[in-house]
């Protein structure tokens, strides 16, 4: 705090607060990414050090190899660009639409964002698993997509709407002035300088399907078709002969994407959530 | 549409800001594509799902549905193991949203010091928002296996047993599920919050240590007040998040041992997709709402009403 004195035992303080907070949320992960690289015999006589004596990339190997991994991993990716690629597409008209129109669907979207969250998704999933398999499509990687696109919506666009308000409406009327159509203001104008917020919900969208679980567990059933996260479930359900250094190298390796983008919009997304939350 | 922005008279504030052309229908080529898969794909469901829960439909082909009112609520009257589940519900959504939010707060506090070494915590407070939930369990289980992670051994050095397999334990599966809760939630709740320090003015600050008060008495007088709509808006979210876990816990305990860790939407789903009763499951989807707006409710009028004198 910038007021008042510290005094020095209160800094000392601080710091080992601050240690012990870089502990608890630093140690678990520097614990997977060990695990990763110790031998099976290492973590099989159990309570090894911290650091791998031998490190190596056996894990990953392992980890590769098993087929099923690279194919849950190549069915993530599809599901995930997919989904990214469809609620962008959606979300940029709709945002634009609801920031800047006076209508009734601006209400229902918004509220529809909340009631969503607090109904529990197994109140949506059998009836939406009946709905699909109507139309055939469980057990189907676009029947998945579009489940990720339809629940990322909501949020996508209550993301976009805080960034189509920010952009000066009297760009788009000087356009309009000189003869451009409503089209080409979009194309043109809008869509050009609301490229961060396009961006951030790209990545978000990218992340929120490349992570979720619950809908991939319940409509895909079919081993050749399943997801990375379902993937490491069975990994780990396979009691008994669980290889824990293995699994924490494809824990790993499923974790980069969604830790790189994320790295890439945290900042957008804390501010998109908090525009959101105050222009409601 | 635009010729009368010269022309018009001053308009109401409001008027401006979201009128543009015709306005209303004007809009709907814009929205329908994305708000017709919507409606279908999980308004409808999620109607249809409120229904079902007063019916007894079950899965499997041929099998026919019958409206039944309401005779799924008076057996979930009688079904202990639900009511054991909804327990287990509250004290882990209470205990981790009341974690989440205190440890949050000691971070967001210590981060909006500029301490040296603060940006390492914050990196490390937003990975686990971005892991998998999956991986966010895997994890942890790495860190409480009995035979090779960390947890015993350190349990042990402090002298508090350190051989029991805290996830396979009666007594220890829950609150070491809730350790892990609050590691995956405590993130986004700290990122929020210092949001919200940020967003107060220091010169209030100023002037109460100029008028002598001291540090405590500033951040219950001045901090917390002033956070307030933040801390309600996270704690909320949370606490909804939180009773409708489901991925951490499955990949953690699958509601082990003894069903000491089954979250009701664990209990739902195993209700619905292991013994097909997709009727039982939906009303319990009902009264979850029912109960999750009800503590809402309560939790808001008490927590927002000094605000609104």
């Amino acid at each position: 705090m910038s007021v008042g004195t510290v005094t020095t035992r209160a800094r000392v303080g601080q710091y080992a607060a601050l240690l012990a907070y870089v502990a608890f949320l630093g140690f678990p992960l520097l614990w997977l990414v060990a695990t990763a690289f110790k031998s099976t015999q290492e973590i099989a006589l159990g309570a090894s050090g911290f650091l791998p004596e031998a490190p190596t990339l056996q894990n990953f190997g392992d980890a590769i190899r098993r087929a099923d991994l690279v194919e849950a991993g190549w069915n993530s990716l599809r599901v995930a660009v997919a989904s990214t690629i469809l609620t962008t597409a959606l979300a940029m008209p709709a945002a634009y639409g609801l920031a800047r129109f006076k209508t009734f669907l601006r209400p229902v979207t918004l509220g529809w964002v909340l009631v969503s969250q607090v109904f529990p998704t197994i109140l949506i999933i059998v009836p939406l698993f009946l709905i699909l398999k109507q139309f055939d499509l469980v057990n189907n990687l676009v029947g998945l997509t579009i489940v990720y696109v339809v629940f990322t919506l909501p949020f996508a666009l209550w993301m976009l709407i805080g960034f189509v308000a920010n952009i000066p409406r009297e760009l788009e009327e000087a356009a309009a002035v000189d003869g451009a159509g409503r089209l080409r203001i979009l194309v043109s104008i809008v869509f050009p300088l609301l490229r961060p917020g396009v961006v951030a919900t790209a990545l978000f969208a990218f992340i929120a399907a490349w992570n979720e679980f619950l809908f991939a567990l319940v409509l895909i059933q079919d081993p050749a078709k399943v997801t990375l996260p379902l993937t490491l479930s069975r990994f780990v359900g396979a009691e008994g002969q669980v290889q824990l250094g293995a699994l924490a190298a494809a824990s790993l390796l499923a974790t980069i994407p969604s830790l790189i983008f994320f790295g890439l919009i945290q900042g957008r997304l804390t501010s998109g959530l908090l525009s959101g939350a105050v222009k409601g | 549409m635009t010729a009368d922005l010269e022309t018009r008279p001053p308009a109401p504030v409001e008027a401006p800001r979201t009128r543009r052309g015709a306005g209303g229908r004007d809009a709907w080529p814009l929205l329908l594509p994305a708000l017709i898969p919507v409606a279908i794909f999980s308004v409808l469901p999620l109607l249809q799902g409120i229904y079902l829960g007063f019916t007894d439909s079950r899965a499997g082909l041929n099998q026919v549905t019958r409206f039944t009112g309401l005779e799924n609520y008076g057996d979930l009257l009688d079904y202990d193991l639900f009511w054991t589940s909804f327990r287990i519900g509250l004290v882990w959504a209470v205990s981790v949203t009341f974690l989440q939010f205190a440890t949050a707060m000691g971070l967001a506090l210590l981060l909006h010091q500029n301490l040296r070494f603060g940006w390492l915590a914050r990196i490390l407070s937003l990975v686990p928002w971005a892991m998998p939930p999956v991986v966010v369990a895997i994890t942890w289980r790495l860190m409480y296996d009995p035979n090779y992670g960390p947890v015993n051994g350190l349990l042990a050095s402090l002298g508090l047993g350190g051989d029991t397999n805290l996830l396979g334990d009666f007594s220890t599966a829950l609150p070491a599920a809730i350790v892990v809760g609050v590691w995956a939630g405590m993130p986004q709740t700290t990122i929020a919050l210092l949001a919200g320090l940020q967003g107060i003015d220091e010169s209030i600050h100023e002037a109460a240590a100029i008028d002598g008060a001291g540090v405590w008495r500033r951040f219950r007088h001045i901090t917390l007040p002033q956070l307030r709509p933040v801390i309600v808006a996270i704690t909320s979210l949370n606490f909804i998040w939180n009773i409708n876990t489901f991925d951490l816990i499955y990949v953690l305990t699958n509601g082990g041992p003894g069903g000491r860790t089954m979250l009701p939407m664990l209990f739902a789903y195993n209700e619905a997709f292991r013994y097909g009763n997709f009727g039982v499951a939906a009303a319990m989807g009902n009264v979850m709402v029912l109960l999750i707006v009800g503590a809402l409710v309560f939790y808001l009028r008490s927590r927002l009403k000094p605000a609104e004198e």
